[in-house]
């Protein structure tokens, strides 16, 4: 079994089109890895998906780097 | 058949226009969930459905209450999968006078015709992204475009879902996502049934090609715009009115 980073970060170079060894943890989705607005959306949906939970608005809004998203799924769900 | 294995969505499918958008993409091989308000009109349009050999079935949906959207999109996620054309076709009219309008006349419309489209396209989009495909067909109206006295609400909804096709197709295109609009003249349904014949020889007076619509007229562009034949075009209203008003 995985742990919770190895799955966010397979799950964000899926989704964004990058490397996996580019998916550093501080790696911003927008800034680093080319996603637009759109792209996040999508990403927090693959997440909601893969963990099996929901993902509030305004809690996916403040998820904009790896780690937060590894850091949310976390707190959350483990 | 261009639309083996497509599930298709299509509200207010047990008359007029609707129904013939529904019959029409499930003679193509769509699967097809047509919408009713009451249930015997969700079995008359699986009846329908059966009849005809169109797979699929009427369901239940109030448009305008958003735990009834989420209800049928859940019932057809679990019973089809996930729609990835959608047809919202739904309306109502309450024609009034602006001075004697109700807020209850005017709300009502607004709910009915633009809030709906609102609700089904946010349900229906998470599956059409995930497929990289999807096409979203929004019924709008002539009267959208040239005004019609009486008619500020509804005039106001048709003109708004063309406008809500231009914005989200700019949204949701790189994910080949379509969003168009079409917008029938005086089609030959119930809703243009209620016009006197002083009203409908007016109007066929200003229609060059001398006749009212019939809905297969409508549905034949409907399936061209949900249809792989049609993928360049995105954030547009055709207008499908006899020539009555050309844009």
């Amino acid at each position: 079994m995985s742990s919770i980073e190895e799955r966010v970060k397979k799950i964000v170079a899926e989704q964004l089109g990058v490397k996996e060894e580019e998916v550093k943890n501080e790696a911003s989705f927008v800034e680093d890895l080319g996603a637009d607005s759109l792209d996040t959306v999508e990403l927090v949906m693959a997440l909601e998906e893969e963990f099996e939970t929901e993902i509030p608005d305004e809690e996916a809004e403040k998820i904009t780097t790896v780690q937060l998203a590894i850091d949310y799924i976390n707190e959350n769900l483990a | 058949m261009s639309f083996e294995n497509k599930i298709a969505l299509v509200t207010g499918a047990s008359r007029g226009i609707g129904a013939s958008i529904a019959d029409t993409l499930g003679a193509e091989g769509a699967t097809v969930i047509g919408t009713a308000t009451s249930a015997a009109g969700a079995e008359k349009i699986s009846a329908r459905f059966k009849e005809k050999n169109i797979a699929g079935e009427g369901m239940v949906l109030n448009v305008t209450d958003a735990d009834s959207v989420a209800q049928l999109l859940k019932d057809v996620q679990e019973k089809f999968g996930a729609p990835t054309i959608l047809v919202n076709n739904a309306g109502i009219t309450k024609d009034n006078l602006l001075m004697r309008m109700s807020d209850e006349e005017w709300f009502d419309v607004i709910n009915t015709n633009l809030s709906a489209i609102f609700r089904l396209s946010k349900g229906c989009l998470r599956g059409m992204m995930k497929a990289r495909w999807g096409r979203i067909i929004n019924i709008s109206s002539v009267v959208g475009q040239m005004g019609n006295a009486g008619q500020t609400n509804y005039a106001s909804t048709k003109a708004g879902v063309s406008g809500f096709a231009r914005s989200l197709a700019k949204e949701v295109g790189s994910r080949n996502i379509t969003v168009n609009a079409v917008a029938p003249g005086f089609i030959d349904t119930d809703m243009t049934e209620v016009l006197t014949d002083e009203q409908k020889n007016t109007m066929l007076s200003a229609i060059p090609l001398g006749r009212l619509g019939l809905p297969e007229e409508i549905a034949k562009v409907v399936k061209f715009l949900a249809s792989d034949d049609s993928s360049y075009i995105t954030g547009e209203t055709l207008h499908v009115n006899g020539g009555m008003y050309m844009s």
